[in-house]
């Protein structure tokens, strides 16, 4: 039994509400209708796009397509988290972290799960890599820009707490310790939420997808457990990497804080 | 006998500076503001990057880790900070009760919420902090702005009882010429720009 087909004018239909409501906006002078046109104008843009590439790549599987199309998600990742910071490194600092962060912990979970636990042969096999990958790297995407971002911001603010730390003979890494466990915290806080509230307040996008294509819910579920415990460890594992290279950048060899490193993003 | 020695020290634009401590010593550094008087001091601690030489019995900053450095050549900044919630979390050990006494502190301070310090005990707490390290040299920027006359004779004093007690040496920068008669021996001016010169007497 398959999902039953939406053609294209069903989704013309489904933004029917949504024009109403860009309607109802501008007649109560909210300046947002604007922003959510765009914005529904690029989730349609985007989806398509995305759409017309993959079922060209589940066609012609191929490792090298699967290889391109990670590091196009790599990408895309990288440029999220920099853009959500409102310090970044001088010299493309933040790039470096954030890409290494997200390779490190995204690639190694997903490969993990390719590998040892959906044993889909092969094991690069568009149809599972890129959704897994997609999913664990949006996660660790978000954990590793909260958390460099907190740690930069509260640097930047307790500046003459560290160097007063400092100042009394606390190493670099004592002096920042407490803000490193606070960035881990705020990284890990939306994925510990929806770890807690899993299936009782939400019911998961995946597993929602995969009961509308006619799965068996348990074994939905199956997939939406072992899901949200890869993106929880990608997540995890991303942000403490990176907030402890980070935290590192804040200094240089002599254990002085380099805040001048840091340079306000534009506006 | 200890010997801390600053040889064409150059930081940020400023200097050259020299001088030389020997055990017990104090001297007194003037200029107006911007000249970088606290850039000195950072620069001496290896908060700051510097150029030239210092030696502290023979030894290079470099020598040793940057956090060891700044437990024997300690900055005393001019506006201590205090980020637990109460006063002693900040003390490795207490502090003895005759130093607290000494300076005027309730002997009951360390049970204190930080919000209830005023500025002058947070100047006076926070020598009693520096001074658990039981530093060589002490590098004190405008110590007691916050304090009135009699606080800042105690202040003084009990910086001189270490440099008598352990042979602390001390550079003292403040504005006020009557204190730099009181506590230093010996004084340098530095003008804008950081031009560095002894001065033969306080004027």
């Amino acid at each position: 039994m398959g999902v039953i087909a939406l053609s294209w004018l069903d989704i013309l239909l489904s933004a029917l509400p949504l024009a109403a409501l860009a309607g109802a906006f501008a007649w109560q002078r909210l300046g947002l209708g604007r922003a959510m046109l765009i914005g529904a104008a690029r989730t349609f843009v985007q989806l398509a796009l995305v759409g017309f590439v993959l079922k060209g790549v589940f066609q012609n599987a191929h490792p090298v397509w699967t290889l391109c199309f990670s590091l196009v998600m790599l990408g895309m990742g990288t440029w999220e988290v920099s853009r959500r910071q409102h310090r970044r490194f001088a010299g493309g600092g933040t790039v470096g972290l954030a890409v290494l962060g997200l390779f490190t912990a995204g690639f190694t979970v997903t490969v993990f799960a390719l590998l040892a636990l959906v044993g889909v042969s092969p094991w690069w096999s568009p149809q599972y890599a890129i959704p897994l990958l997609g999913m664990i790297l949006g996660n660790t995407m978000t954990g590793i820009a909260l958390g460099m971002d907190t740690l930069t911001q509260s640097a930047w603010k307790q500046r003459a707490v560290i160097e007063n730390r400092l100042a009394l003979g606390e190493t670099a890494g004592e002096s920042v310790a407490e803000l490193k466990r606070e960035s881990v915290r705020t990284a890990m806080t939306p994925i510990v939420n929806s770890l807690a509230v899993c299936g009782v307040v939400s019911l998961p996008g995946m597993m929602t997808g995969q009961i509308l294509s006619g799965s068996d819910p348990l074994a939905a579920v199956r997939y939406q457990m072992m899901i949200m415990y890869l993106i929880a460890s990608g997540a995890g594992f991303g942000s403490l990497l990176t907030i402890q290279l980070c935290a590192s950048r804040l200094f240089d060899g002599r254990e002085r804080l380099r805040l001048d490193r840091l340079l306000e993003a534009p506006k | 006998m200890s010997r801390f020695e600053v040889k064409e020290l150059c930081y940020g634009g400023f200097g050259p500076v020299s001088f030389a401590l020997q055990t017990g010593e104090r001297i007194g550094v003037t200029g107006p503001s911007g000249c970088g008087k606290t850039r000195l001091l950072r620069a001496l601690a290896d908060l700051d990057a510097w150029e030239g030489q210092i030696r502290l019995d023979g030894q290079a900053p470099q020598a040793v880790a940057a956090s060891a450095w700044r437990r024997r050549v300690a900055y005393l900044p001019a506006e201590s900070q205090w980020w637990h919630d109460v006063v002693g979390a900040h003390f490795a050990a207490a502090p003895a009760a005759e130093d607290l006494d000494a300076l005027g502190l309730d002997a009951a301070v360390l049970a204190w919420p930080v919000a209830r310090l005023s500025s002058g005990e947070k100047q006076r707490l926070g020598l009693l902090r520096t001074l658990a390290n039981r530093p060589a040299v002490l590098l004190l920027d405008e110590p007691t702005a916050h304090l009135d006359a009699a606080r800042a004779l105690a202040f003084e004093a009990l910086v001189a009882d270490r440099g008598a007690r352990d042979g602390m040496m001390a550079v003292w920068v403040a504005h006020d010429p009557e204190q730099l008669r009181r506590v230093a021996a010996r004084g340098y001016r530095m003008a804008a720009g950081g031009v560095w010169g002894e001065v033969a007497s306080w004027a």
